[in-house]
C-alpha cells in the first residue's frame, strides 16, 4: 500500500519553496548595491559594513538578547517544573491546562494593551526591561510546558521505577534517567522561548522605555516611518544563516551520538 | 491523593503566580477598564461604569471591520490546514530519521525578524518585484503587482503562521496509526472516503489545536494588515492599537479587546477537551 507518495512529495516541496522564497529573497537583496529590496542592481557588501558600524542596531541587539536569554532561562525553569507537575491526573488539571493555553491564543495586541494597563496603572513597575521581561515570561512560559509536557507524557515511568528499584535515590534517578530523557525537550522549549522574546514586536512596542528598545521595536519604528533599511535585510540573513548552522551542527552531533550508541540515545532524542 | 495533588499544585505554584500577576491580573485591568466612562492621564479608569464602549464597539459602522477580520483570519486559517496538512503527514510517516531535521527546516525561516520576512513578500509583490516579473513572462502580471490587497494580507498572515499549524498537526499525524487507512482501503472505501471518514477523524484535535492557534491570534495581528495591506485594510487588531497607542479611547479599545477574549473562551469551550492533549 505504500507507494511512493510522489504528488505528496511534490506538494511538501512547493510548500518549502513558499516558506524558503522570502529568506532567500533577503539574503539576495541584502548584497543588492542598491536600497531597493525589489530591484537587484548589483553585488556589494556595503550593507554589511554599515551594520557593523551601526552603534544604536548594536545597543539594541545587545538588548534583546540580554531579555531573550533572561526569559528564556525563568520560562525554561518554572514552564519544565510545570510541566511535571501536569504529569499525572489530578482534580484541577483542566483547569491549568485551560490557564496554560491562555497565552497561546490569546491575541498580541490584547496582551500588549492589558499588560500596557496594567504596568502603567500599577505604576510601580516602570517601563523598560522589567516590564518586558514579566512580559516576555508570561507569553512564552506556555510554550515550554507544551514542549516539555509532549515528552514527560510520552516517557515510559517504568524507566525511573527501574532506577529507583536499583537503588538510586530520587535525586540520582532524576539526574541520571529522567533528565536525559527530557533533555531534548526542555533544550527545544528553551530555543523556542528565546526565539518569541528575541522576534517580539506587538507587546514589547507597548512596553518599551526611553533608552530601552528591543530590536524588532526599532526596526518595526523605523520601517512606518522609511521602509526597512538594507542594514536589518543584512542582520536577518545572519541570523537564519547562524540558526540553520546551529541546526545542522545540533542535527548532526544527535545522529552521530545515535549511531555509535546505537538504541538508548535514540530513546533520548 | 492529597500528596499527589499537593505536589503536582506545588510544581505548577511558579508558573501559576507569573501568569497570575502578568496575565491573568493585565486582563482583569483590561475587563475594568472597558466598563470605564474614559481614563485620565495616569490611566486611571473613571467612574461612573458605564457600557458604552461595547455600543460603540458594537456599532454597525464597524461592522465592515469585523467582517475584514474574520475573512482574514478564516482565509488564513483554512490557508495554513491546506499547506500544513500535506507537510506534517509527509514529515509522520515518510520522514523516517530525518524526521527532526524537517521540522527543524520549517522553523528555521522564523528565525529572521519577523517584520524582515513581511518586507520580503513586500519585495516580492511588489509592481517590480519577483513574482509579478515571473507571471509577466506568461502575461499574467498585474499593474503595480498584488500589493495593498486583501490577497497579499492573507498570503502574509498565512506565512507568519504556519508553524503554529504544523506543529500540533504533526503530533496528530505521528500518533495516528496509519493501519486505519490500508483497513479503510480493505474494506472498500476509496480515497476521499478514507481520508473524510479516517484520516481527518484521526487527526482532528491537531487540526483543532491548529486552528486555534492560528484563528484568534491572526484576528488579532495588525503589523500584517498594515504594511502588506495599507491603511485603509484596518482590522479589529489595528483598532484595539489605534485606541491605545494614540491614547484616543482605552475603555473602546479596551472593549473590543474583551471581545476578542470572548472569542478565544468561546472557542476554548466548544472544542472542549478535544485535542487538549495536543495543545
Amino acid at each position: 500500500m505504500n507507494r511512493r507518495p510522489w504528488v505528496l512529495g511534490a506538494v511538501v516541496c512547493l510548500v518549502f519553496l513558499f516558506l524558503y522564497a522570502p529568506i532567500a529573497w533577503l539574503a539576495i537583496a541584502s548584497f543588492n548595491s542598491s536600497r531597493s529590496l525589489s530591484r537587484i542592481s548589483g553585488f556589494s557588501l556595503q550593507w554589511y559594513a554599515e551594520l557593523a558600524d551601526d552603534t544604536r542596531v548594536f545597543a539594541s541587539l545587545q538588548l534583546t538578547l540580554q531579555l531573550a536569554l533572561a526569559s528564556a532561562v525563568i520560562s525554561t525553569v518554572i514552564g519544565t517544573l510545570a510541566a511535571f507537575g501536569l504529569r499525572r491526573a489530578f482534580p484541577g488539571r483542566g483547569l491549568w491546562t485551560v490557564l496554560l493555553s491562555l497565552p497561546l491564543v490569546v491575541p498580541e495586541v490584547v496582551m500588549g494593551v492589558a499588560m500596557l494597563g496594567f504596568f502603567v496603572k500599577l505604576a510601580g513597575v516602570p517601563l523598560g526591561f522589567g516590564a518586558l521581561l514579566f512580559a516576555h515570561v508570561a507569553f512564552s512560559l506556555s510554550f515550554v510546558v507544551v514542549v516539555v509536557r509532549s515528552r514527560v507524557s510520552g516517557m515510559d515511568v517504568r524507566l525511573e521505577e527501574a532506577a529507583a528499584d536499583l537503588g538510586a535515590s530520587p535525586f540520582v534517578a532524576f539526574r541520571t534517567v529522567t533528565l536525559p530523557l527530557v533533555a531534548p525537550a526542555v533544550a527545544a522549549g528553551a530555543a523556542f522561548a528565546f526565539l518569541l522574546s528575541f522576534d517580539d514586536v506587538v507587546i514589547s512596542s507597548y512596553l518599551t522605555g526611553v533608552g530601552s528598545t528591543t530590536l524588532p521595536v526599532f526596526v518595526y519604528a523605523q520601517a512606518s516611518k522609511r521602509g526597512i533599511s538594507p542594514e536589518i535585510v543584512a542582520l536577518s540573513t545572519l541570523m537564519v544563516a547562524a540558526t540553520a548552522l546551529l541546526l545542522i551542527i545540533g542535527v548532526g552531533i544527535a545522529s552521530w551520538r545515535a549511531r555509535r550508541s546505537g538504541s538508548a540515545a535514540k530513546l533520548a532524542l | 491523593m492529597l500528596r499527589r495533588w499537593l505536589k503536582a499544585n506545588a510544581l505548577l505554584a511558579p508558573t501559576g503566580l507569573w501568569l497570575g500577576f502578568f496575565l491573568i491580573a493585565p486582563l482583569v485591568v483590561v475587563v475594568e477598564f472597558s466598563f470605564a466612562t474614559r481614563h485620565t492621564g495616569i490611566a486611571r479608569a473613571v467612574l461612573p461604569w458605564t457600557v458604552q464602549a461595547y455600543r460603540t464597539a458594537l456599532d454597525p459602522a464597524f461592522l465592515p471591520i469585523f467582517g475584514r477580520t474574520l475573512l482574514y483570519a478564516g482565509a488564513t486559517t483554512a490557508a495554513c490546514l491546506l499547506l500544513g496538512f500535506p507537510l506534517a503527514w509527509f514529515i509522520a510517516r515518510y520522514g523516517g530519521r530525518y524526521r527532526t531535521a524537517l521540522l527543524a527546516a520549517v522553523l528555521i525561516p522564523f528565525w529572521s525578524s519577523y517584520l524582515a520576512r513581511i518586507y520580503a513578500w513586500k519585495a516580492l509583490l511588489d509592481g517590480e518585484g519577483l513574482v509579478n516579473t515571473v507571471l509577466g513572462w506568461v502575461g499574467l502580471d498585474r499593474d503595480g503587482g498584488f500589493l495593498l490587497s486583501d490577497g497579499a494580507v492573507v498570503l502574509g498572515l498565512t506565512y507568519g503562521f504556519l508553524p503554529f499549524m504544523v506543529l500540533p498537526l504533526y503530533v496528530a499525524c505521528e500518533r495516528f496509526d496509519v493501519r486505519l487507512v490500508e483497513a479503510s482501503y480493505d474494506l472498500g472505501h476509496g480515497r476521499v472516503s478514507t481520508f473524510f471518514r479516517v484520516v481527518l477523524p484521526g487527526v482532528m484535535s491537531g487540526v483543532l489545536a491548529g486552528s486555534l492557534l492560528v484563528l484568534v491570534p491572526a484576528a488579532g495581528d495588525f503589523v500584517t494588515p498594515r504594511l502588506l495591506g495599507g491603511v485603509e485594510q484596518s482590522t479589529f487588531g489595528s483598532v484595539i492599537d489605534d485606541q491605545f497607542r494614540g491614547g484616543n479611547n482605552w475603555p473602546l479599545g479596551s472593549a473590543m479587546a474583551v471581545l476578542l477574549l470572548v472569542l478565544v473562551v468561546f472557542l476554548l469551550v466548544v472544542r472542549g477537551r478535544r485535542g487538549e492533549d495536543v495543545l
